[in-house]
């Protein structure tokens, strides 16, 4: 019994996943900063941009359709920017009575939505992209590098780390409730939905016990290797000149959407 | 039962007593010595201290009652030496292997001893050497089986070329297969070793001499082929002849 699901690495040996990952991190921040200070419909540069995404899917040998197919499941977090819509004053679209008020969406704020939708998708493929293309100690070792704090990154490489030994216990507790859940012949099983909530109930708090003392158990084992308070890790990476190239290549890309985008 | 003299203790418990602080007394008085090279067995009934006596060698826990590793009484201030001497393997290597890769997890020890880089590297070609598992220095720990899991964990503490091998149930949850390679692995090794099992025919054909524990007490302490014969003690502490 194995969870994997969280597992977003492609193996390949493309361009891409050969790539230092510092690299890669770095040109993925700058890509998703330079979407955020992309003005409201420039529609030129957000198809560059697409380009840009649509070339670096090429590159990385998954397909050039890769990040696309799975950039969907963050579009309901677009949602949120859903008050832009009314909220801009602009010339009148539509309107329409919803609950006791009416709203009328204007086209100011129909630019700014759909403009913050396209920035939002583009740069969440980007992201699909790098977590595809490099294995995630890797990108925890990047940001080791570009001086985020060890705090942070340890934090992240136990939630890596541990996620998957928490997913199969997850599974394994609701393996033991489905085997437990018979029904007696004549009778009506599964008992009222309070009881079933109780036993829910039961099960996330055994799952915090559990995790609880496996922190303890951690710890401990941590202590007898010599921990004592700091973290030390080594990850050899050696920067290629072509990897710089492909860098400031891509840096330089990001600063013609830039100019393009406000022309 | 015979006390086996030897010239050089490694590891020497006199009168070791430990309660939890929910008040439940786990060691009561436990005294024993290995001597450098011993292999040796610790077997008892679940709850009987095993694994708290485990965590006192190296001082994850500490309790009342002296202990000497390497001739150094074991005190707060050298912790990280006798830490360094005392490699401690859990049971499960889920709680073991805490680094995403292989090759992270093994490094763990040399780096926190303040080894150099490529000290550190070497160390840990060599411990994946020793346990066999070479090729999978880049491998994700979650994605291996749980016999490579145990074989990595012990690498984790051979890196730290340790004077003393401490196991806790190395050979619980192994298929036949996996075992076996255990226990070839185990026997191969030259250092110092206490394990704790239930695997009482691992017990039999790897270790000369068994220490048998039971509600916080050393119970016996010998060969293990004598402590094997006498049904009298195994039947008393819940134990069976292979």
């Amino acid at each position: 019994m194995h969870s994997d699901a969280f597992d977003r690495y492609h193996h390949g040996h493309s361009l891409i996943h050969h790539l230092d990952p510092r690299i890669k991190v770095v040109v993925t921040i700058a890509f998703i900063i330079s979407n955020a200070f992309l003005p409201d419909g420039a529609w030129i540069a957000f198809a560059l941009a697409w380009a840009f995404v649509l070339f670096a899917n090429a590159l990385s040998g998954l397909g050039i359709g890769f990040t696309f197919r799975r950039s969907f499941i963050a579009l309901p977090f677009a949602l949120a920017a859903i008050t832009v819509l009314f909220s801009i004053p602009g010339e009148p679209v539509a309107s329409f009575r919803f609950m006791m008020g009416d709203l009328t969406i204007t086209d100011a704020g129909l630019l700014r939505f759909v403009s913050i939708v396209i920035r939002s998708w583009l740069s969440v493929q980007m992201a699909i992209l790098l977590v595809a293309a490099t294995e995630f100690p890797k990108i925890v070792h990047a940001l080791n590098h570009l001086r985020i704090p060890t705090i942070i990154t340890v934090i992240i490489s136990f939630l890596y780390r541990y996620l998957f030994v928490l997913a199969d216990e997850v599974l394994r507790l609701l393996r033991a409730r489905q085997a437990r859940s018979a029904a007696a012949a004549g009778k009506n099983p599964g008992g009222n939905v309070l009881w079933r909530a109780r036993i829910a109930g039961h099960m996330a708090g055994q799952l915090f016990l559990r995790s609880y003392e496996r922190s303890d158990r951690i710890y401990n084992a941590m202590l007898s290797r010599g921990y004592k308070g700091e973290l030390m890790t080594i990850h050899p990476h050696h920067f290629h000149t072509s990897d710089l190239w492909i860098g400031a290549l891509s840096i330089l890309g990001l600063i013609i959407m830039q100019i393009v985008g406000r022309l | 039962m015979e006390n086996l003299e030897c010239e050089k203790d490694i590891v020497k418990v006199k009168d070791l007593h430990f309660s939890y602080p929910d008040a439940h007394v786990a060691l009561r008085g436990v005294s024993f010595h290995l001597c450098a090279g011993d292999k040796v067995a610790l077997v008892g009934p679940n709850g009987a201290g095993k694994s708290t006596l485990m965590l006192q060698l190296n001082g994850i826990l500490q309790g009342r009652g002296e202990i000497e590793i390497g001739g150094m009484r074991l005190t707060r201030d050298n912790l990280p030496l006798i830490r360094a001497m005392v490699g401690l393997v859990f049971q499960n290597p889920d709680d073991q292997l805490f680094s995403p890769t292989v090759f992270e997890d093994v490094a763990f020890g040399p780096l926190h001893m303040g080894l150099p880089e490529e000290e550190v590297i070497a160390r840990v070609a060599s411990a994946l050497e020793a346990v066999r598992m070479t090729s999978y220095r880049d491998r994700l720990s979650h994605h291996l089986s749980v016999g490579e899991k145990k074989r990595i964990a012990i690498a984790t503490v051979l890196s730290m070329n340790p004077s003393i091998l401490i196991l806790d149930e190395p050979s619980a949850g192994l298929d036949p297969r996996a075992r076996r390679t255990l226990i070839n692995l185990l026997r191969d090794l030259p250092i110092t070793m206490l394990i704790s099992t239930h695997d009482m025919r691992m017990v039999q054909e790897l270790f000369p001499r068994t220490i048998v524990m039971d509600n916080g007490q050393v119970v016996a302490d010998g060969m293990t082929k004598e402590i094997l014969d006498d049904e009298k003690l195994l039947n008393e502490h819940g134990l069976e002849k292979p």
